[in-house]
């Protein structure tokens, strides 16, 4: 089950239908929260024209895992997904999506903040930018 | 026996390579395959004076006198950067 929830995929997600299937785990949920992370055209007062996310293969599902867990354990929720793409990015394409299913909407906006702080600081995932200056790995901080 | 090492993202231009396979001798400690990597390698040695760079062994932290396994991996990590670019 987890593996359904907790992907790292080169393809592009549909927000929609990793909503429903969250949302039809169980007939309990009564909100839900979604954090969707964009690729914006600009980082650092400089032109962003692609980017490429690399992970570290086993390591970085294993860390979504942990998150996912650690979330239904300290937070009233009722389910995770999360999902990151890797690989090229272009500007404007979707790179990673939080969903969190709870009773109530209080839980689900803490838990889902909480997910996607968590991603930045302990997944293996590094962002290359190209922008019309060269190419450079970016160090990005929560 | 061997060993695998991996470097990822920035690490991978600095040492010119992204992994390498490491003939070591048995009973080797993690903490003396970090020293004899350093020496190889002048600009991760550089680098990780920085205090910034995480290394894992079979994807999990462990200390320096790890007694490596032949098959062990060990992975030069970066600071990472996931999520999305909107902050």
């Amino acid at each position: 089950m987890t593996q359904e929830f907790i992907r790292i995929q080169t393809d592009d997600f549909s927000v929609e239908n990793e909503t429903i299937k969250l949302r039809d785990t169980s007939k309990r949920i009564g909100g839900i929260v979604t954090f969707l992370g964009t690729a914006r055209d600009f980082s650092k007062g400089q032109e962003i024209n692609k980017m490429d996310f690399e992970h570290y293969p086993g390591m970085a599902e294993k860390r979504l895992g942990e998150i996912r867990d650690q979330a239904l354990k300290d937070y009233d929720i009722i389910e995770v997904t999360i999902i990151h793409r890797v690989g090229e990015i272009a500007v404007g394409e979707n790179i990673v999506l939080i969903i969190v299913g709870a009773e109530h909407r209080q839980d689900a906006f803490r838990a889902c903040s909480w997910c996607i702080d968590e991603l930045k600081r302990i997944t293996p995932i590094w962002k290359k930018e190209t922008t019309p200056k060269g190419v450079v790995w970016v160090e990005e901080h929560p | 026996m061997t060993v695998k090492v991996r470097f990822f993202a920035v690490l991978k231009s600095l040492v010119g390579k992204s992994e390498l396979s490491l003939d070591v001798e048995k009973g080797i400690s993690f903490g003396q395959i970090l020293g004899k990597l350093k020496v190889d390698f002048p600009a991760l040695d550089k680098i990780m004076k920085e205090g910034k760079i995480l290394v894992s062994v079979n994807q999990d932290v462990v200390g320096a006198d790890y007694l490596l396994k032949d098959g062990d991996e060990i992975a030069f990590l970066p600071p990472f950067a996931g999520g999305s670019a909107t902050h």
